[in-house]
C-alpha cells in the first residue's frame, strides 16, 4: 500500500482519518473561496467621477466636462490653445468660488488677460517656480554659514520642473483645493518625458476620492495612463479685418493663399484646415479700433483618452473660437 | 461665598523647571547673586532632602552629586506669574495677585460651569498642571484661609464652612508669614510666639483675644483671627493684560536652529496652553531674539521700539533680531507654529549666536471651526500655511501667493501679495456648483473665451528683419533658437505711459505668425520705442 501523498512518509493507517478531514475542510474552503471571490468578469466598475464644467460648453460636450479626483492632460504645441482653455477652467472654477493653484513651471502666466476672463485671483495661488538666481542673500553668521550656503546652492540648481513637481506634490497632499493645474506647456518634451511614471502614478492616488482636479498642461502627451482625460489641441489662428472698407475679416489660410496663391503644407494636417468662414468678432471695447491685430485662435480639440463607456468608432474632435483681448 | 487660592510652592525653582521638565526628577537649586558670592535662593524637594537648604553657598552645595544649579531667572518667573494669572482667569473674572506665586480667585457663581468647590479646586491644579506648574489648590469660606490652607496643604484642600478654625489648627505658624521668607527669622511676633511655646495655628487660636491686643497689639489680633480661619476682607481684583509672552534667558549661547527649535517648541506650547486657557487664538507671532555678536543687522520686519499697542520690544536692533509671523487666520497650533517659524528662520538665519528668547502671541478670538457642508472645496488654514511656507521655501517668497492687477497699462502691471483665503460667502456652495453648471450648459461659456498670452520674462531680445515697416523674418534665443519667416504681421498697436516719470515708456506692439521648424507659433513682437530694441514678448496660445 502506497503512502498518502500529502505525507510520504507516514504510514497510512496513521494518517488517513485526520489527513481526510483536514483535504474534506480544505475542498470545502475552495468551494466557499468560489462563492466569496467574485470572478473577473463580474467586477463592479469603478464608480464614475463626479464632472465639472471645463468653462467651454464644446469641451463639456466632448467630454462631459473635467472628472474630479482625476488628472486630466491637456497637450499641445505652441499657439495650440491650450492656455485659453486653461484660462477657461480656473475662470469657471473660481466662479464656483473653489480654491484654485497654479503650478507655473515657466512663469509664463497673464494676469491681465486671466482678468479679462474672469479669473478670481482672489481664489487663486499662483507658484511662480522659473526664479532667477538670487544676487543677494541673507547676512548669516559663521555657524549658518554652510546650512544657507547649501540651501541657496539648492534653490540654484534645482530646474523649474524639479520646483514644479515638488510644489505640485505639496499642493496635492495638502488638500482642499478644487483645481490644481500644473503647468508644463513651455517645458520642452525632452525633459517632461523623464518625469517618472512614479511621480504621476503618485499624484493621481493622492488626488484619487477627493474633489480636486489636477490639471497638466504640456507639449506631448506624459502621464501615460495615469490621465483619465487626455485631450490634444491644435489651433489655427484667426487674422484681424482690415479696419476701412467694411471687408468681411478674413482668415489667416486665405490671406496667405492671396499672398503665395496656395495654402501653405504645414497647415493640412489632422486637426488643421482652412477656415472656411469666420464670424465676426469685436474687441473688448465693442468697435475696432485703430489698428486690428490678432482677432482669435481656431481651437479644434480631439479626445485621445477618456473614460468611456464604450470606444468610439471614429475621433472624438470639438471646435471652438477663442478671442483677443487687448489692453488699452 | 467660597475662595480659591492657587499657591505655586518653591515657585523660583517651578519657573525654571517650567522651562525645562525633564530635570522635575532631580535636584535642583536656583542661585541668586553675584559671582563668587551666589548663595542657594530656592530649592526643590529632592535637593531638600539631599541636604540642600536656602543660604547655602554655591560652593556648599556643588559638593553634592545630581544636583542641577541654575541661576534665578526674573524672565521666567514673571512668564511663570502670567501663567498662573491666565490659570485662574479661566475659571473666574474676579482675580486677586496676592503675590507671584499666590492666586487668589472667588468661586462665587462657578457652580453652574464648572461644578462643586472640590471639583473646581481639581480642575484648578490640572489646569496649572497643564500650563507646566505644580500648584496647591484649597477652597475655604474667606480669602485669607483659602491662602493659609493653600500654603500649608500639599495637594487640593476644600475646607467646609464653619471648619477653618479645626482644620487650620494643624499648620505650622510660619505659614503666617511665608510673604518674607528672608524676614522669617526676623519676625519678632513669631519669635515672640515661638518663646511662648507657641507652635501651631490652633495653639495661637486658643489664646486669650484680650491679652494677645494688649501684648502684640492690632497686628498680633489680625494673627489670631488668620489662625481662626476668621478674617474677613475684600477681594483686590486684578484684571491682567491680555499679555501673552515667553522669554528665557540661555546659560550657553545657541549656535545651531535645531536646538533652537527645542526651545522654541516648550516656548510654543505653553503660549498656546495660555491661550487656550483664555478661549483665545493668535494670529500673529513675534519672535525676538537676542544676539551674542553686536554687529549691526539689518532685518526687521517689525518696527523696532513698541509694538501694536505701546508694549516695550526690545529696542536695541544691534543685538536684537527679529521676526514677524503673521497668519491669515487665527490659529492654536504649537506644531504648526513651530514649523513655521523653523521655515522662517531657515530662510532667514538669525546670523549670530543665541542668547536670549523673547516670543510673544497676539492674542485674538478663534475663527469659527466648523464650514458648512455644502460649501466648495477649501484647504485647511494650518496645512495652507504650511504649505505656503514650505513652497516659499522651494521657489522664494515673492513668488507665491495671489494676484493683484494695479491700475497702469504698463506690462507687467500686477503684484503678488499673500494668498488669504477667505470664507465663500454664505450661499454658494456644491448646491449653487450644481445650478452653475446646469447654466453653464445651458448658455454654454458664460463670457467670451479670451486667447491667452504665455509671457517671456523677461522678454527675449529679438533681430527683425523689416520689409516696408512690417517685419519679414524674426529670431531670438530661449535655450534654443525661436522665430522664423514672419507669414502674417499685424500692427503697430501703440501705447505708452508714465512719460511724466523716469519709467517712461512707450512701445508698438505686432502679432505675428511665424513658421518654425514643424509648426506656425503667433508671437507678439515689441518695439521698445525709449530704447529702440525689439522684444518677443510672448507666445500666443
Amino acid at each position: 500500500m502506497s503512502s498518502f501523498p500529502l505525507f510520504p512518509n507516514m504510514p497510512v493507517r496513521a494518517v488517513m482519518p485526520k489527513s481526510l478531514t483536514l483535504l474534506s475542510e480544505r475542498l470545502a474552503a475552495i468551494s466557499n473561496l468560489t462563492t466569496e471571490v467574485r470572478p473577473a468578469s463580474r467586477l463592479s466598475l469603478r464608480p464614475a467621477p463626479e464632472m465639472v464644467s471645463s468653462g467651454i460648453r464644446e469641451i463639456d460636450a466632448l467630454t462631459g466636462g473635467l472628472p474630479r479626483g482625476c488628472l486630466t492632460e491637456v497637450c499641445g504645441s505652441p499657439s495650440s490653445g491650450r492656455t485659453s482653455l486653461l484660462f477657461a477652467t480656473l475662470a469657471a472654477a473660481t466662479k464656483r468660488q473653489e480654491a484654485c493653484a497654479l503650478v507655473d513651471a515657466s512663469d509664463v502666466f497673464d494676469p491681465v488677460l486671466a482678468a479679462a476672463a474672469e479669473v478670481g485671483f482672489e481664489k487663486l495661488l499662483w507658484v511662480r517656480c522659473d526664479a532667477p538666481i538670487e544676487n543677494s542673500q541673507p547676512r548669516v553668521g559663521r555657524e549658518e554659514k554652510s546650512e544657507a550656503g547649501k540651501n541657496s546652492a539648492r534653490r540654484r540648481k534645482e530646474t523649474p520642473l524639479g520646483q514644479a513637481l515638488r510644489v505640485t506634490d505639496l499642493l496635492l497632499q495638502s488638500g482642499g483645493f478644487g483645481l490644481v493645474i500644473l503647468d508644463l506647456g513651455d517645458v520642452p518634451f525632452k525633459m517632461t518625458r523623464r518625469i517618472p511614471l512614479t511621480s504621476w502614478f503618485r499624484f493621481q492616488r493622492t488626488i484619487e476620492h477627493t474633489p480636486t482636479i489636477f490639471f497638466v498642461i504640456t507639449q506631448e502627451p506624459c502621464a501615460q495612463t495615469c490621465a483619465s482625460l487626455l485631450l490634444k489641441l491644435q489651433a489655427q489662428f484667426l487674422g484681424g479685418s482690415p479696419r476701412a472698407g467694411g471687408k468681411k475679416p478674413s482668415a489667416f489660410c486665405s490671406a496667405l493663399s492671396a499672398k503665395d496663391g496656395t495654402a501653405p503644407a504645414s497647415l493640412e494636417g489632422p486637426g488643421l484646415h482652412s477656415v472656411k468662414e469666420i464670424p465676426k468678432k469685436s474687441t473688448i471695447s465693442g468697435g475696432f479700433s485703430h489698428t486690428e491685430l490678432l482677432e482669435g485662435l481656431h481651437i479644434q480639440t480631439e479626445v485621445l483618452r477618456s473614460r468611456l463607456e464604450r470606444k468610439p468608432a471614429r475621433s472624438l474632435t470639438a471646435e471652438f473660437i477663442s478671442q483677443s483681448v487687448r489692453a488699452g | 461665598m467660597p475662595f480659591a487660592c492657587i499657591f505655586v510652592p518653591d515657585f523660583p525653582v517651578e519657573a525654571l523647571l517650567r522651562a525645562e521638565p525633564e530635570l522635575r526628577a532631580q535636584g535642583f537649586a536656583v542661585l541668586e547673586g553675584k559671582a563668587p558670592l551666589q548663595k542657594v535662593f530656592a530649592v526643590n524637594k529632592n535637593a531638600r532632602r539631599a541636604g540642600v537648604a536656602c543660604g547655602m553657598t554655591k560652593l556648599q552645595v556643588e559638593a553634592c552629586v545630581d544636583l542641577v544649579l541654575r541661576a534665578r531667572s526674573p524672565l521666567l518667573e514673571t512668564a511663570a506669574h502670567a501663567a498662573l494669572l491666565d490659570c485662574a482667569q479661566s475659571f473666574s473674572p474676579r482675580v486677586e495677585d496676592t503675590a507671584p506665586d499666590t492666586i487668589v480667585l472667588d468661586l462665587a457663581g462657578l457652580e453652574t460651569l464648572f461644578g462643586p468647590p472640590p471639583k473646581v479646586a481639581e480642575d484648578l491644579a490640572g489646569r496649572a498642571s497643564s500650563l507646566g506648574l505644580e500648584a496647591q489648590v484649597a477652597v475655604a469660606g474667606n480669602p485669607d484661609t483659602a491662602v493659609l490652607a493653600a500654603r500649608g496643604f500639599s495637594g487640593v484642600t476644600v475646607i467646609p464652612e464653619g471648619k477653618e478654625a479645626d482644620q487650620l489648627s494643624r499648620l505650622p505658624l510660619e505659614v503666617l508669614f511665608v510673604e518674607k521668607p528672608e524676614d522669617r527669622e526676623s519676625e519678632p511676633i513669631l519669635d515672640t510666639l515661638h518663646r511662648w511655646g507657641v507652635r501651631r495655628l490652633g495653639e495661637l487660636a486658643r489664646l486669650p483675644g484680650i491679652a494677645i491686643s494688649e501684648r502684640l497689639g492690632q497686628r498680633g489680633v489680625h494673627l489670631q483671627e488668620l489662625a481662626r480661619g476668621a478674617a474677613s476682607r475684600t477681594l483686590v481684583s486684578f484684571e491682567p493684560p491680555l499679555v501673552f509672552e515667553e522669554a528665557i534667558e540661555l546659560e550657553c549661547p545657541l549656535v545651531l536652529l535645531e536646538p533652537l527649535a527645542c526651545w522654541l517648541s516648550r516656548m510654543l506650547e505653553q503660549l498656546c496652553a495660555r491661550l487656550r486657557a483664555r478661549a483665545l487664538a493668535t494670529q500673529e507671532l513675534r519672535l525676538a531674539l537676542e544676539l551674542q555678536n553686536s554687529h549691526p543687522l539689518e532685518v526687521a520686519e517689525f518696527p523696532l521700539g513698541e509694538d501694536q499697542q505701546g508694549r516695550p520690544f526690545p529696542q536695541d536692533s544691534k543685538r536684537w533680531f527679529q521676526r514677524t509671523l503673521r497668519l491669515p487666520v487665527p490659529l492654536l497650533d504649537s506644531q504648526a507654529f513651530l514649523k513655521l517659524l523653523q521655515l522662517d528662520l531657515k530662510a532667514h538665519p538669525p546670523g549670530a549666536p543665541i542668547h536670549k528668547i523673547h516670543l510673544a502671541a497676539e492674542p485674538t478670538r478663534p475663527r469659527t471651526a466648523q464650514n458648512g457642508l455644502f460649501l466648495p472645496p477649501s484647504p485647511e488654514p494650518e496645512k495652507l500655511e504650511l504649505t505656503l511656507a514650505k513652497i516659499a521655501g522651494i521657489v522664494g517668497g515673492d513668488r507665491v501667493g495671489s494676484l493683484a492687477l494695479l491700475d497702469t497699462h504698463r506690462p507687467e502691471g500686477f503684484r503678488m501679495q499673500p494668498f488669504v483665503l477667505r470664507e465663500s460667502p454664505s450661499g454658494s456652495g456644491r448646491n449653487q456648483e450644481n445650478s452653475q453648471n446646469s447654466s453653464l450648459e445651458r448658455e454654454g461659456r458664460s463670457t467670451e473665451l479670451v486667447t491667452a498670452l504665455r509671457i517671456f520674462r523677461p522678454p527675449l531680445a529679438a533681430s527683425v528683419t523689416l520689409r516696408e515697416g512690417k517685419p519679414t523674418y524674426v529670431s531670438s534665443w530661449q535655450g534654443e533658437e525661436l522665430g522664423g519667416e514672419v507669414l502674417w504681421a499685424a500692427g503697430p498697436w501703440r501705447s505708452s505711459g508714465d512719460w511724466w516719470e523716469k519709467e517712461g515708456w512707450a512701445r508698438d506692439e505686432w502679432d505675428i505668425a511665424v513658421q518654425e521648424e514643424t509648426q506656425i507659433v503667433c508671437y507678439r513682437l515689441v518695439r521698445d520705442l525709449l530704447r529702440g530694441r525689439w522684444l518677443l514678448e510672448g507666445t500666443y496660445d
